[in-house]
């Protein structure tokens, strides 16, 4: 593996987790339980959009193909997409919307916080704008999470659940792969074990006070990095792709 | 019409650059300050529109009542000397 596609895999996992999250969280658009969280929602996702567009279009570049940010989105299949598995699952209720908001956030918040190191300068200025609004992310997931985990029955019956399914989907956001070594060693790359430290004291941390139950880490799912996925990937991009599949080069 | 479900209402005042005037955006739902304070950056301050927002419940704020809008506000309607234009400068000052 040269240099050039191990930095094309990295940009491409990244640019992949925000489209595909941006994708679920925009299905919020007139559903959420609050005109309010509506806006809430949709508001972030069009935060990762905006990083999406960035890191396909640094991808398509690095590559050499001279892709174009588009053409990464629209026309690669469900195999070659790089996302984690737990980005792709569906809404399900509104506390795993915010349970995976949650996790995911967090997990961004501290990742970026790394990335902005890089030696990489087009990584570390993309780390930098998504850490601001990362960090509202991972506040308003945490304030949803402390409401419903210590708030009636109910909602506290479902942030439960919602923690319990999601929990074998997070080993995913750390694992390495050739790629990441390779860039590692040049500086490029983000070391996930501290991540991952700050990550679980994190997640402890809010879910104790939400009067949630960690779960023990067992099995963890796998396979995004790889390019197999849940069955949902392919029904998100067969709606997300339908009109370049369709008529291709259409533009505005 | 149905009962409001959407939890109590917030009033949201924006200041659009520091040291300008806090101005009325609109109001918003939420259970608690904090959630009051994030529903309006979500609702009024998307595309960069303020620098600070305070918010505030609506059931503190006070209106005057609009019966009583006749002994409020008409006094001032008839009365020209209370506006600076009524007076005449005079000759020769030219410092005010």
């Amino acid at each position: 593996m040269t240099h050039q596609e191990a930095l094309y895999s990295y940009c491409l996992r990244l640019g992949d987790n925000a489209l595909i999250q941006s994708y679920r969280l925009s299905e919020w658009c007139s559903n959420a339980p609050l005109l309010e969280e509506d806006l809430a929602l949709t508001n972030f996702a069009l935060d990762m959009t905006g990083r999406a567009q960035a890191l396909l279009t640094y991808a398509g570049q690095v590559d050499g193909s001279g892709r174009t940010d588009d053409e990464l989105a629209y026309r690669r299949s469900e195999r070659k997409f790089r996302n984690n598995l737990m980005l792709e699952l569906p809404n399900g209720d509104f506390a795993f919307t915010i349970a995976r908001l949650l996790l995911n956030a967090t997990y961004e918040y501290y990742f970026f916080t790394e990335l902005r190191k890089s030696a990489d300068e087009t990584l570390s200025a993309v780390a930098a704008k998504t850490l601001k609004e990362v960090k509202y992310h991972m506040t308003h997931a945490t304030d949803w999470t402390l409401r419903l985990g210590d708030g009636t029955n109910e909602s506290h019956r479902r942030m439960q659940a919602a923690i319990d399914a999601l929990w074998m989907y997070t080993g995913e956001m750390f694992e390495t792969d050739e790629a990441d070594a390779l860039l590692q060693d040049k500086n490029v790359a983000v070391d996930m074990a501290p991540v991952q430290a700050s990550w679980k004291a994190y997640i402890e941390n809010v879910l104790k006070e939400a009067t949630l139950t960690m779960p023990a880490d067992g099995y963890m799912q796998t396979g995004g990095r790889k390019g197999v996925h849940t069955e949902h990937l392919g029904h998100i991009l067969s709606e997300m792709q339908y009109l370049q599949r369709a008529y291709p080069e259409a533009t505005w | 019409m149905t009962k409001d479900s959407q939890l109590a209402t917030w009033e949201v005042f924006i200041q659009s650059k520091p040291g300008a005037n806090y101005i009325h955006a609109g109001s918003v739902h939420a259970s608690d300050n904090k959630m009051a304070l994030q529903n309006a950056r979500d609702t009024y301050t998307r595309r960069g529109e303020g620098t600070s927002i305070w918010v505030a419940p609506t059931e503190s704020i006070t209106a005057s009542n609009p019966d009583d809008s006749e002994m409020f506000f008409d006094p001032a309607n008839d009365k020209v000397y209370r506006l600076p234009t009524f007076y005449v400068m005079p000759e020769g000052a030219k410092a005010i």
